[in-house]
């Protein structure tokens, strides 16, 4: 233990209970579902049966006849936009494709695609009435993979879609959006330097989120125009933004309110009920509330994609990565915008290899459009270059963690797609990972003779991490104490992260800090909780807040003290003379105060900071696979993660955890499951079959911190790298157990009995 | 036609009036206005609607209103007493076992069922007991590790 008087920080490093802990252990906390205001209409939406079809008409009559039904909405009753792509926080979307996603204009191009709307008295009448709406379709062949909407006979998702490819827009109607290229050096002679070369094909499926809480929202319209929205999202300004633009009307016309958040992970972002809603409400001009089925958020709302990557790699005999060559095709689902673009930037991101090119394509399939999921991109394109390096380091018959060593990024070292890093932990990461007893661990085989087989895998991963906008206010109490605004909504921990950076600068207790989030009519702009922001740019407004809160309280004090508050130092809660030890006043009695020296003190920040941390992960795992049923366990497992700095370390050993979590899902469970007519079979917790306590040891975890030189406290963003690497490790251990290598996700025993050429 | 139904709730005589085809989560929820179960699925698979009736752990979105004449529910409305935390919740604070939070209610009914079955379950038991609840944030690591730290009283 470090002793806390020569320790750097008094706050940042400890683990406080969180400040909206109690609320959420005793059932008192308000989530969305939680609202319920007085006349309110239950809402539900028509969703398509098909996965690709014409909509000839539209008849709501019966639907609107029924007694009980209030409003009946359809795409005709949202204003019609043009083309304007919108940065949505961690995604970007054209406005008239998220329009239409929300509901159909002509086409259907998913099974759940939303096409109309009721609100009625109760959720029965609602439901009733949806059945009573007729929709005639005209049913057209679905594309359900990159492979078949790629083909140049393929059926076209949207008639005016061209490819963008490397700037140029064809013209061309064709399902591929479009083509980037990352391009470093000259791969051929890469290649041709190469005494190892190894080429795999990769293919996942699209996954979801999988948050416990569907999404819900509330809508009620004023007498004066306004909208309020009272719900569930990891950003309530970006909905303010989207509702804006969608029914077009000024942002000052909409308060967004965010209640407590059941998990995002990305897939609270773009809106999907929020407008249906509002245009619900205002039709029937009594307030709506809609709350989607679980079936209804795995039909209606964004998986991530799934994807085919292949990827060529060689090194030197001395196990030196020469070159890298990499095609990507991921599904966008329904519009483009798949994260593909972030998963070439990812994929080789590790390592520093001189020739690299990486083509990327982004492709329309009748699947519901991508959304953004926990480092988006990036688990994907880590499961195709791990596997192929612990391929290549079999061939060389050397460590894998020692050829990562070997050939892995560190300051100065450029990415293939431009950036040059900073002072990164990747390798910390790395000797860590070597130096843990796990690694070195003989692997279990107590129970050998069940015939399971075991093996051991280890994989790393990249994410960029996000920096944005972000405000906080902090005012004074008299009690000495600081009310802490913020607009970024807490999914994990973040008021907490917040909270205990505010009371580091101002030598306070965390609990000292009250931290609130606070609706749209109530702080500064303020982007998503995504992108592993929070605790790095809306902690670093937190930071600058308690800064004004400082200067401005020095003040005070030096008017107390009459003497220049130049002289003035703040610590342990105390101000202090430097001239003179003996002219000093306590935090809590100028608090007390300040009525008498010009009144109360808030402090303020704006921040959108530049520099932002990236993140690096490495993951050991070791599994049991059945080789009679194709069953892999998970017998051990550890994550080790350059977190930069962690402000508090058991929410971040929490983030390690469920990214790993999820990504044992992806990799072993978890996937979307068509018919070949596109309907979506298993669209529910008990069929998609998210990890469950049973399926899962502890699972351990290092914090390596190499403090990001652009934040005051040395953050990196958290979140989302942890849920990179799961998936390649995985597939590596698998292969050390049974000898088979697997290039699909998810790896399930089917899959597993599929490639050890068990299954006819 | 609503139906009169008469059970205790977290000890407390409570009347209400229920449609036959109310589960007790929508009569918890909608009619009595305790929030604190959750509905994450409405059909058995994710357990945040958990609620302990006369001594059995269910899911109240399994369970109809009117069944429950005459019962004994206990919800996680009434686990902190007297103005105290029940140990479980003050187990899970520490622990950092909840992130954000929305299965944190169904995850403390069913650790105080099991709790009530295996004072002192093996994390093998725990794990058993709480598979019926899902958690997408934590990896369940640390719910379990509070879980078990609350059988063995603390450190």
């Amino acid at each position: 233990m470090t002793d806390t008087k020569t320790r750097k920080y008094q706050v940042i490093g400890t683990r406080p209970i969180r400040h909206d802990g109690v609320d959420k252990v005793t059932g008192r906390a308000r989530y969305g579902a939680d609202i319920h205001l007085p006349g309110t209409l239950y809402g539900k939406v028509l969703r398509s049966p098909h996965a690709h079809a014409r909509i000839r008409s539209i008849d709501t009559s019966k639907a609107e006849a029924l007694p009980g039904v209030k409003a009946v909405a359809t795409a005709k009753d949202q204003p019609a936009l043009a083309d304007k792509i919108a940065d949505l926080g961690e995604a970007v979307m054209n406005l008239r494709d998220l329009a239409t996603n929300v509901l159909a204009v002509g086409k259907v191009l998913y099974h759940g695609h939303a096409v109309a709307a009721v609100a009625a008295t109760s959720l029965e009448i609602a439901e009733e009435a949806i059945a009573l709406i007729e929709v005639d379709y005209e049913v057209l062949p679905p594309v359900l993979s990159v492979e078949a909407a790629m083909q140049p006979d393929a059926p076209l998702l949207h008639p005016t879609l061209t490819t963008r490819s490397l700037g140029q827009q064809s013209e061309t109607p064709s399902n591929i959006a479009s083509h980037s290229q990352i391009k470093k050096g000259d791969v051929d002679a890469g290649f041709s330097q190469s005494a190892v070369i190894v080429e795999r094909e990769f293919k996942t499926s699209p996954v979801h989120q999988g948050y416990i809480e569907p999404h819900t929202v509330t809508a009620q319209w004023s007498e004066d125009g306004s909208l309020t929205l009272w719900l569930s999202t990891q950003g309530a300004f970006s909905v303010r933004d989207q509702i804006a633009e969608l029914l077009k009307i000024p942002v000052s016309q909409i308060r967004v309110v965010p209640l407590e958040i059941g998990g995002g992970f990305g897939g609270k972002i773009q809106v999907y009920l929020e407008p249906v809603a509002a245009v619900l409400a205002k039709k029937a001009g009594r307030p709506v509330k809609m709350t989607m089925t679980r079936a209804e958020v795995f039909m209606g709302t964004g998986p991530t994609s799934g994807s085919t990557i292949r990827l060529k790699m060689g090194a030197s005999q001395d196990g030196r990565l020469m070159a890298a060559q990499a095609y990507l095709a991921y599904e966008a689902g329904a519009y483009p915008g798949s994260p593909v673009g972030a998963g070439s930037m990812c994929m080789l991101a590790p390592y520093n290899i001189e020739n690299v090119q990486i083509d990327a394509y982004d492709v329309v399939v009748n699947k519901p459009k991508a959304a953004a999921y926990r480092a988006p991109g990036a688990t994907n394109a880590a499961f195709a270059s791990e596997s192929v390096i612990d391929e290549i380091c079999e061939r060389l018959e050397m460590d894998p963690l020692e050829f990562r060593l070997k050939n892995g990024a560190k300051e100065g070292d450029r990415r293939a797609d431009g950036p040059v890093f900073p002072r990164i932990g990747y390798l910390e990461t790395l000797e860590a990972a070597k130096a843990h007893p796990h690694y070195s661990a003989p692997l279990t085989r107590s129970d050998d003779s069940d015939g399971r087989k075991y093996g051991r895998g280890v994989a790393s991963g990249f994410w960029m991490n996000y920096g944005g906008q972000s405000t906080a206010y902090a005012s004074v109490n008299s009690d000495g104490t600081i009310n802490l605004v913020e607009g970024s909504t807490d999914i994990g921990g973040t008021r907490a992260s917040s909270a205990m950076q505010c009371a580091e600068t101002l030598g306070l207790a965390s609990e000292d800090v009250k931290p609130v989030v606070a609706d749209t009519g109530s702080i500064g702009y303020t982007e998503v909780t995504g992108g592993s922001r929070t605790t790095f740019a809306t902690g670093w407004a937190c930071f600058e807040a308690a800064q004004d809160v400082k200067r401005q309280m020095t003040e005070r004090a030096a008017r107390l003290l009459k003497i220049s508050p130049d002289d003035l130092d703040l610590a342990g809660g105390v101000f202090t003379s430097k001239k003179d030890s003996e002219k000093s006043i306590g935090f809590k009695e100028v608090a007390a105060r300040l009525g008498e020296t010009g009144g109360p003190v808030v402090g303020r920040a704006t921040v959108q900071p530049k520099g932002v941390g990236v993140a690096f992960a490495t993951h050991v795992v070791d599994v049991a696979v059945d080789p009679e049923t194709g069953k892999t366990d998970i017998l051990r497992y550890t994550a080790v993660q350059d977190v930069g700095r962690a402000i508090h370390p058991s929410y971040v050993e929490g983030q390690m955890q469920g990214g790993v979590a999820q990504g044992v899902g992806w990799a072993l469970n978890e996937e979307y499951y068509y018919d070949d007519g596109g309907r979506l079979l298993n669209a529910s917790f008990l069929d998609y079959r998210m990890p469950t306590c049973l399926d899962l040891p502890m699972i351990d975890t290092v914090i390596v911190e190499v403090p990001n030189p652009g934040h005051p406290f040395g953050v990196r963003g958290v979140g989302e790298v942890p849920i990179v690497p799961p998936p390649a490790a995985i597939a590596n251990a698998i292969y050390h157990a049974i000898g088979t290598r697997m290039n699909v996700l998810p790896m399930s025993p089917r899959e597993v009995l599929e490639a050890t050429g068990q299954l006819d | 036609m609503k139906t009169h139904v008469q059970a205790r709730i977290n000890g407390e005589e409570v009347e209400f009036l229920c449609e036959p085809s109310q589960s007790l989560l929508e009569v918890l929820r909608d009619v009595l206005g305790l929030t604190g179960a959750k509905e994450g699925c409405n059909n058995g698979n994710c357990g945040a609607c958990n609620v302990i009736l006369d001594g059995r752990l269910v899911n109240s979105c399994l369970v109809l209103g009117v069944e429950t004449q005459g019962s004994e529910i206990a919800t996680v409305e009434g686990m902190a007493a007297d103005g105290r935390l029940h140990p479980l919740q003050q187990r899970f604070l520490e622990e950092a076992a909840l992130q954000c939070g929305i299965c944190t209610p169904g995850f403390l009914v069913s650790a105080r069922a099991l709790l009530d079955v295996h004072p002192h379950p093996t994390e093998q038991q725990a794990r058993q007991w709480l598979a019926g609840n899902l958690c997408r944030c934590t990896g369940y690591d640390k719910i379990v590790r509070a879980v078990i730290g609350t059988a063995d009283g603390g450190r």
